[in-house]
């Protein structure tokens, strides 16, 4: 089934509020972006609401390349949500 | 090219050994630590998480940014992640070059863009309360200023 499943991935205080480090989910049929994909992950826990309730302040990437909600999903796609990284 | 996320400690002397060669003119070293004052405040450790995989591509791609404005022989990026205490080394960035001048700005061009874009987090720890780091302004205006 993983051919129509995307992964999810959380890092930091995203991680800690949705409770999980990764997670595959359907990928709807009408689903082009990962802006369609957010009111299914919104929906999954009320700490995923609270991870996802202010998008500009969350990073998005798919397969591991910075994106935005208008980039293309694909099944089969990576696509992580993270804070601003503060590494160095 | 080197790239290096690990939890282990690094020897500064021997990365430096390491970029010594012939044709290089000019080592450019950056390292930074963990600082126990932060907003006022005692920081005792901190624990770095990343994202494998993305981590060294985006290294890699702001190593190859560098690449096309400076003439650089080597460049070695290492970044600690894990838990790490005050006065600890977290970060490495080394450039080689036939000249100072490109050793240090890519040096510090590539330590700015590490800073914005490469996928790591700090959590901090005061005693038992421990806290995510929030990304800073000043980041965004040292990576501008490239631009």
């Amino acid at each position: 089934m993983s051919d129509i499943n995307v992964n999810i991935l959380y890092f930091a205080w995203m991680r800690e509020h949705t409770g999980t480090q990764s997670e595959s989910i359907a990928l709807p049929q009408d689903a082009r972006t990962v802006g369609d994909l957010m009111p299914i992950l919104v929906a999954r826990s009320p700490g995923h609401a609270t991870a996802l309730k202010n998008m500009a302040a969350v990073r998005v990437a798919v397969n591991r390349v910075y994106g935005d909600l208008q980039t293309p999903v694909a099944a089969g796609d990576e696509v992580a949500f993270f804070p601003p990284v503060t590494g160095g | 090219m080197a790239v290096r996320v690990q939890q282990e400690d690094f020897d500064v002397g021997v990365e430096s050994r390491a970029l010594q060669a012939a044709t290089v003119g000019a080592i450019a070293l950056f390292v930074g630590t963990v600082r126990s004052l932060s907003d006022d405040d005692t920081v005792t450790a901190m624990t770095l998480e990343h994202y494998p995989g993305m981590t060294e591509q985006e290294i890699i791609r702001i190593e190859n940014e560098a690449r096309d404005r400076w003439p650089l022989i080597e460049v070695t990026v290492i970044h600690r992640i894990g838990r790490l205490e005050a006065g600890e080394q977290i970060v490495l960035v080394a450039v080689s070059s036939a000249h100072r001048g490109a050793a240090f700005d890519a040096a510090q061009y590539i330590m700015d863009f590490l800073k914005t874009d490469a996928p790591f987090w700090k959590a901090e720890e005061r005693g038992d309360d421990i806290r995510w780091v929030e990304a800073r302004e000043s980041d965004n205006t040292a990576h501008d200023k490239w631009r």
